[in-house]
């Protein structure tokens, strides 16, 4: 079951379902009775990107992948770019990167048709020692349906490093699964979801520790208004005998309008005895009394509620490394924010 | 300077304020003490505009202007502060760029232009050094993890940068050690001013030794019970808000 498949095959069948656990928000049989026909190869003009980078893959309405070996510490900018109104593609892409190299990969979603379905899967692969911060920025089109998944192994004493920020679409899922072996590797998956209208983003992670002496801490934060939809849904599961393992998961979410809506599941399955996890989760409104205390020193309402709004988002995207990504998440985040 | 008439306020449907009068001079420092639970939080929020405290009837004006028809952020900007009993914790805010973000909507407001970015860290600067406070807590997040007293000195530090017209002191002194207590007065006194007023509300009498009030007015069962010079408020310290408080029930 997965959009994947159903592209491929063209049999709708195959799209998960809310009878599937892990899809039950983000039901996509429901929402897609047919599916569009195939992207056409598009050869028209592409917007510029958000990030600049020494290298861009492009990869236009499916078309453009080649596997990717990084064997030089850089900057790579992938760029998954829907171009065509109401047609349907599928990308999949390996990324390798070898023992010892580091890599920022600037990845985005970037919605120039409307009303596309896209399917993009990566196979990322750390090399012992390998370090890889994936920044991922997704500005889908609200009526699209985008779903995007990464399955990232890692080897001992491997780093990686992720943030995500999404503006949602119609369904919109970004999911990772990371095979951890512990042995000193470490793991760092945050999160920011920014939706409004009728929006929906679906942020899902599964990290499976596998050995001893591994970290993993995740923060996810969100802020949702009018009708979106803001889903979390996060996995660690330590295996038996992978002691010694650190993990801990926060999700935290702002709910601006009586009618939006956030749907959280936090998971720990531990099965072994020598290990710290934690997890928090909290969804609530913004603090009516730091509100009044903010125009009490002369901020009208609007601006008062932005800047509180940013303040909560920002510890998201002060986590990230990457001078030049953090300074474009941030103002993707307060363009988005602003006149809250 | 501040005048209010015959001010009745409710609280969640309960009248809390009965009419009380008071009239603050320009450049006159004025006391308000009381029991708990006399009203004297209430008349801060309600000068201030804080939603869930509502004005029956009565006036405020500010030199004549109407304070009750004007938002919270519209009474700031006419120079209306509150130094809050127990100031918000700003999480991810830096004090710089919350106060900041604030003196310049003011600015906007009274249609003056924006203040540029060294003129107001040369003014951070100074104002905090007139306050022994270290500069890097003006980096952190504002009041996030600070105790009681920094808290307190911080909201003494945002009104000397925000230069309020008519400033009010609600239970500054509390959480404050004797020496932290002399700063803070300090600080106040130094921005006594003919054009400025100021109303020091206090449960003890232990502030006004150090801020020396121009009037002292006792706030009792939701009205101004009695008012004098400095000398009441010896008198309360020694015989209690009873007479005050079996008068007003």
């Amino acid at each position: 079951m997965s959009l994947a498949r159903a592209i491929e095959t063209g049999d709708v069948s195959e799209l998960p379902s809310r009878r599937d656990e892990d899809w039950r928000w983000t039901d996509l049989r429901a929402l897609l009775r047919v599916l569009p026909p195939p992207s056409p190869l598009y050869e028209g003009e592409i917007a510029a990107g958000p990030s600049a980078a020494e290298k861009t893959l492009l990869v236009v309405n499916g078309r453009g992948v080649q596997p990717l070996r990084v064997s030089d510490d850089g900057v790579l900018a992938l760029r998954f770019v829907s171009a065509t109104d109401e047609t349907a593609h599928l990308a999949r892409l390996g990324i390798e990167v070898e023992a010892g190299r580091t890599l920022t990969l600037l990845e985005s979603y970037e919605g120039q048709g409307s009303g596309y379905v896209a399917h993009a899967e990566l196979d990322i692969r750390l090399g012992e020692g390998a370090r890889l911060e994936r920044v991922v920025l997704a500005d889908d089109d609200a009526d699209a349906v985008s779903v995007s998944l990464a399955k990232v192994t890692l080897a001992a004493g491997a780093a990686f490093s992720q943030t995500i920020l999404t503006s949602g679409a119609k369904r919109q899922r970004i999911e990772t699964q990371v095979e951890h072996p512990g042995q000193g590797a470490s793991v760092r998956m945050d999160g920011a979801y920014l939706l409004s209208g009728k929006t929906h983003a679906d942020i899902t992670t599964a990290v499976s520790h596998n050995g001893t002496d591994g970290t993993t801490v995740q923060l996810t934060k969100g802020v949702v208004r009018d009708q979106a939809r803001g889903v979390f849904q996060g996995r660690i599961t330590v295996a038996e005998g992978a002691d010694r393992t650190d993990a801990r998961m926060g999700h935290h979410a702002l709910i601006l309008s009586e009618r939006a809506e956030v749907d959280a599941k936090p998971e720990l399955l531990i099965f072994a005895d020598d290990v710290q996890c934690a997890h928090g989760n909290t969804i609530g409104a913004l603090d009516e009394d730091a509100i009044f205390y903010a125009r009490q020193r002369g901020m009208s309402d609007a601006q008062a509620r932005s800047l509180l709004t940013e303040a909560f988002i920002g510890e998201v995207i002060d986590r990230i490394e990457h001078d030049g990504a953090r300074d474009v998440a941030r103002a993707w985040a307060a363009q988005r924010l602003g006149g809250a | 300077m501040l005048s209010i008439k015959n001010l009745h306020a409710t609280v969640g449907g309960t009248e809390i304020l009965k009419g009380l009068t008071l009239d603050v001079p320009a450049g006159e420092v004025h006391a308000i003490m009381g029991p708990n639970g006399a009203g004297k939080s209430t008349l801060s929020y309600v000068l201030t505009g804080r939603q869930g405290y509502d004005v029956t009837s009565g006036t405020a004006t500010l030199d004549g202007e109407d304070l009750l028809a004007l938002e919270p952020n519209e009474r700031a900007a006419k120079g209306v502060f509150l130094s809050f009993q127990y100031p918000l914790e700003i999480p991810g805010v830096p004090a710089l760029t919350f106060v900041r973000t604030a003196l310049n909507a003011q600015r906007k407001a009274r249609g003056e232009d924006e203040i540029a970015a060294p003129a107001f860290l040369k003014l951070a600067r100074e104002k905090a050094a007139g306050l022994k406070m270290d500069f890097d807590m003006l980096k952190r997040a504002l009041n996030v993890g600070f105790s009681g007293g920094e808290k307190k000195r911080m909201e003494i530090l945002q009104m000397a940068m925000l230069s309020p017209r008519f400033a009010i002191l609600d239970e500054t002194d509390s959480g404050l050690d004797i020496d932290a207590l002399r700063i803070v007065a300090d600080g106040v006194n130094a921005m006594r001013a003919p054009d400025r007023s100021m109303l020091v509300i206090t449960h003890y009498q232990r502030l006004l030794d150090y801020i020396r009030p121009d009037r002292v007015h006792v706030l009792a069962g939701g009205r101004i019970a009695a008012s004098g010079g400095p000398e009441l408020a010896h008198e309360l310290e020694r015989e209690g808000y009873d007479k005050y408080a079996r008068q007003a029930a």
